[in-house]
């Protein structure tokens, strides 16, 4: 008995101690119990969300291209896509074999679907195909019941109604390569499209729009359970355009005649460009909805080069169109007078070489403004050593040339205006007083592309305004401004002289482009024609006559003209460079015509572009009429 | 004193029942109760497929802890080495016919119960052990000769639950022995010289016992952010489950770790992490509580009892649930390295329900006979 109460003191002892042990470990657990959810509460609250919660992100709609009626230029299409979800379907392989009945689908399309449905989980939607025609979804449709696990999915789709007319203007929609992750999440949606060349490039944040996102409960493998919150998308800006798409679609298919050629028609008081356009030209829908290798091979052996905008990026030498500037230069220089006269006998020497005038006979004795009307290369061979290269350049860049305007597109090239210290720099030789001769029509070291030849006619004719360039009321990043454009300090009698001049090329009879004169006399226009040697042409070449026509259309000449209309109160410029086409006054001069006829009839200067809520428009220029007085005749 | 056993061992059917442990009996539908709602709720706010059975179960356990209750604690004496040895058949039984369950071989499929003969053995060891030390004198457990026989009736069973293998398992039954041993009066310096013995085990145990699994878990334990989607997935995924319940819980099935599939286990050995997660840290208290009061309650019987048999066995069955409870909660919390153990009464599963209802079963009969003469033998 004794020996049992020892035994049960010594249990009673001992199991205490047993007991505040459990007691000591029940302890610790509620402690750490405590310690995971109150003072690490908030962390594992945001694990916890981690893991449940999958931000979806919602693509924004791109925003609409308009021109200035508000036609689209570019628009979003609905695309269909048929998908499939292999968990709802039994047979996936005996599915899609049901499905080729209704849509094309090679074996090996199967094959590579039903391979691909068994890496991916099983409720994640595959695309089998996209860009459905109509006629396949209504049958695909009709077919559902027979079809598990298939259904039909509308997203976007880039679209340009327009085609080849606006290609380069607004350029076309790709997928985002490497080099242009910004770390905009947007851009890694799949099947997200960035601007890759014109205003869909140089716009393209705008037209982006910002990503919506939605927030899916998911479980342990994914699948989306429910949706917790969503935050829509929000569309990208509306972009209004000075483009008129009819006046630019007619444009477009009237250089296409040609086998490459470019045209601008703009606005001589806003710079509003009107119609950019180059010729080849190119459907940029392709480009969206799949290129076949053959038609990319046969863009890129294309020698009009479909894939350049040379209306912005061609630099071609001026020519002829370049008299003007020269005139200009000697009349501001004090050099000439209106009344100054040179005979022309069809050729200039100077330091030991001939310069030859287009025509052989010669012209006689001519002034300023008959130099011009008959585009008399001696006249200005005379002056333009006084004048000097320098001073030439000089007011070649106050009028526009050899220059970038920050304008909208990316394309745009600055073409070249020579001068000593640029000869120098260049070729480590001093500048030739017989390249100044060259120079004086446009010939030589300068370069210009058409958007610069219709700003300097603009310029002009405008009453000497520096007007600029622009599509979308912007010149670089600055809005286009009410203001009006800074006065050149051109003397206005200097401007209307040769204004006359030009007036006269196709007015006048003896006029290089009197052939492509305005039946309409409301409609009459101004211009000038030039002809670019590409090369130089030999003195065995000359003696022999040989004739523009029969070389290789890489020899022959640049054909341009540029001109303005109504004479009266000049609105429309524009410029035409027709590439290796020959003569300024066959070739560029008669389509010089049926733009600015066309651009008159359709007068898209007479309704202002309006600025509209959800553009980018802020500040659209209203139209602005300086008294712009031209003296006619004598 | 030879009145008073006269009165108890003559305990009528009804008197027995009047002095059943109710108190007991509430407490264990109560935590019992907590189970069936965790498992409605991991059933996605089903009572099947999970809540249903458990109860059923519940029943049938409670019914078959009654009648063991009810068993006088004198056949209980007798039968405890029958009980080992039926055991023992078993477990080896479970080698060479066990099912493949979960990578181990711990089932025997009965057809009716898939029967988990280590649960039981934890019983078995436990009746043993006290059957033993009942019988001995106090100069006997201080005679190291003596002890060799009782380790052997520990060693044995763990061997075989070893092989299975069950780490979990084999670790309850040595710590409950343990338990057993020292709570019946062997020297102390033996536990002394049995932690020493252990510390230098421990690296050997390492290098040439575990497997490799069972090494995993470990590692996986002292780092597991280190294999986030592996090993370390289960205790990373509970751990997030258990702190963004947060203090008030994140409300009756709405356990997003759980419902969302990122926990794994969660109707068996995750249950408490579902609890908590949906109840936050009162939940995970109260149920805590529960347990300590069953712990508080079990131990108090055995303080109670005037026969070492029931003292033993009492004490040593409590300590033995009071294991479940913790290697599971230490586990679920990321304390203790992922071993399978269910959370008693809780977790979804038979056998562990009906061992742990059987053990409660002879607490309440060494209650219910606590004034029992019982020979020495």
């Amino acid at each position: 008995m004794e020996q049992d109460h020892d035994r049960t003191k010594s249990f009673t002892r001992r199991a205490f101690f047993v007991g505040a042990l459990q007691g000591c470990v029940l302890g610790i657990l509620g402690g750490r119990l405590a310690w995971l959810q109150v003072s690490q509460g908030q962390h594992y609250k945001m694990l916890s969300d981690h893991n449940r919660i999958n931000i979806k992100m919602l693509a924004p709609t791109r925003g609409r291209i308009l021109d200035r009626f508000g036609v689209p230029l570019a628009s979003n299409e609905q695309n269909f896509r048929v998908l499939a979800v292999p968990e709802q379907s039994v047979d996936l392989g005996k599915t899609l074999s049901h499905l080729q009945k209704l849509v094309p689908l090679t074996q090996r399309d199967i094959r590579r679907i039903v391979k691909q449905a068994r890496k991916t989980a099983s409720f994640v939607p595959l695309e089998i195909k996209d860009n459905l025609t109509w006629e396949e979804v209504a049958k695909i449709e009709v077919n559902l019941p027979d079809l598990p696990g298939i259904s039909i999915d509308v997203g976007e789709i880039r679209h340009y109604p327009h085609s080849n007319s606006t290609a380069h203007l607004v350029g076309y929609v790709g997928a985002v390569s490497r080099s242009e992750l910004t770390g905009d999440p947007v851009l890694t949606l799949p099947g997200f499209r960035i601007g890759k060349t014109g205003l869909e490039k140089t716009y393209d944040k705008e037209l982006r729009g910002m990503t919506g996102t939605a927030e899916m409960e998911v479980n342990v493998v994914g699948r989306e359970v429910r949706e917790l919150k969503r935050h829509p998308a929000r569309s990208g800006q509306q972009l209004k355009l000075s483009i008129d798409s009819e006046l630019q679609t007619f444009v477009q298919e009237r250089i296409s005649r040609e086998k490459s050629a470019s045209a601008v028609i703009m606005d001589v008081y806003t710079g509003g460009v009107y119609s950019l356009v180059s010729a080849p030209s190119f459907d940029p829908n392709l480009f969206i909805r799949g290129l076949s290798a053959e038609k990319w091979e046969e863009m890129l052996a294309n020698p009009g080069l479909p894939l350049n905008n040379k209306a912005i990026g061609g630099q071609y030498p001026p020519g002829s169109t370049f008299k003007m500037v020269t005139a200009l230069a000697a009349l501001e220089e004090g050099v000439i007078t209106r009344n100054t006269s040179a005979h022309c006998p069809g050729h200039y020497d100077f330091g030991g070489d001939r310069f030859h005038c287009w025509k052989k006979a010669g012209h006689g004795r001519v002034d300023l403004v008959d130099a011009l009307t008959e585009s008399c290369d001696t006249f200005f061979y005379k002056m333009a050593t006084d004048v000097g290269i320098d001073t030439l350049t000089k007011y070649a860049h106050k009028l526009g040339l050899g220059q970038k305007f920050d304008f909208e597109l990316k394309e745009e090239r600055p073409g070249l205006l020579p001068t000593r210290d640029w000869k120098m720099g260049h070729f480590g030789e001093p500048w030739q007083p017989g390249e100044t001769v060259v120079a004086s029509i446009g010939q030589g070291y300068i370069q210009t592309t058409p958007l610069q030849l219709a700003v300097m006619t603009s310029r002009l004719v405008n009453g000497g305004y520096a007007v600029k360039p622009w599509i979308t009321a912007f010149t670089g990043k600055e809005p286009v401004p009410n203001v009006s454009w800074p006065k050149i300090d051109f003397k206005k009698r200097h401007l209307d002289l040769i204004v006359k001049g030009m007036n006269r090329v196709i007015s006048h009879p003896k006029g290089t482009a009197y052939e492509s004169r305005m039946e309409n006399p409301q409609f009459q226009m101004g211009g000038k024609t030039g002809t670019a040697q590409v090369r130089r042409i030999t003195a065995e070449e000359r003696l022999e006559g040989v004739l523009n026509k029969d070389l290789p259309w890489r020899l022959r000449h640049h054909a341009l003209f540029v001109g303005y209309a109504p004479i009266k109160k000049p609105r429309y410029a524009c410029a035409v460079v027709v590439e290796h086409g020959g003569g300024g006054s066959s070739t560029a001069a008669p389509i010089g015509h049926d733009l600015l006829q066309m651009a008159q009839m359709r007068d898209p200067a007479a309704s202002p572009l309006l600025p509209d809520g959800e553009t980018t428009n802020l500040a659209s220029p209203p139209p602005r009429k300086p008294k712009l007085k031209t003296k006619r005749g004598h | 004193m030879a009145q008073a056993i006269e009165i108890h061992t003559a305990l009528s059917l009804g008197q027995k029942l009047k002095h059943l442990n109710w108190g007991l009996v509430l407490l264990l539908m109560a935590v019992a109760g907590i189970g069936f709602s965790t498992l409605y709720s991991a059933g996605g706010g089903h009572i099947d497929p999970w809540a249903s059975r458990q109860m059923l179960r519940f029943v049938v356990g409670v019914t078959c802890m009654i009648i063991v209750a009810l068993v006088d604690i004198r056949w209980w004496l007798r039968l405890s080495y029958p009980c080992y040895i039926a055991g023992l058949l078993l477990l080896v039984a479970v080698q060479v016919m066990g099912h493949i369950g979960m990578g181990a071989q711990r089932w025997i499929d009965l057809g009716v119960i898939r029967l988990q003969p280590s649960e039981l053995m934890k019983i078995a060891v436990i009746m043993a052990l006290a059957r033993y030390f009942h019988a001995a004198a106090s100069e006997d457990i201080r005679r190291l000769s003596f002890l060799i026989f009782p380790v052997l009736l520990i060693l044995l069973p763990v061997g075989l639950v070893m092989l299975q293998p069950d780490l979990g398992t084999s670790l309850m039954i040595v710590m409950a022995g343990i338990a057993v041993f020292f709570v019946a009066g062997a020297p102390l310096w033996l536990f002394g010289v049995g932690f020493a013995a252990l510390a230098a085990i421990i690296p050997l145990a390492w290098m040439f016992m575990l497997h490799d699994y069972q090494k995993q878990r470990v590692l996986t334990f002292m780092n597991p952010e280190s294999d986030p989607l592996g090993s370390g997935y289960h205790i990373m995924q509970s751990k997030i489950a258990l702190g963004s319940g947060g203090i008030g819980g994140k409300g009756f099935l709405n356990g997003t770790q759980s419902h969302l599939n990122f926990l794994p286990e969660k109707q068996t050995d995750f249950i408490f992490t579902l609890w908590a997660e949906e109840w936050g840290l009162f939940g995970g208290l109260l149920l805590l509580a529960l347990f300590g009061l069953l712990f508080v309650y079990a131990g108090w019987i055995a303080f109670k009892c005037r026969h070492a048999f029931g003292r033993l066995l009492a004490f040593g069955l409590m300590v033995n649930f009071s294991l479940y409870v913790f290697i599971n909660v230490s586990m679920v919390m990321g304390l203790i390295p992922v071993v399978g153990a269910p959370l008693p009464l809780v977790s979804y599963g038979g056998t562990a329900m009906l061992a742990v209802l059987i053990g409660f079963g002879l607490i309440m009969s060494c209650s219910i006979h606590r004034d029992a003469k019982l020979p020495r033998m």
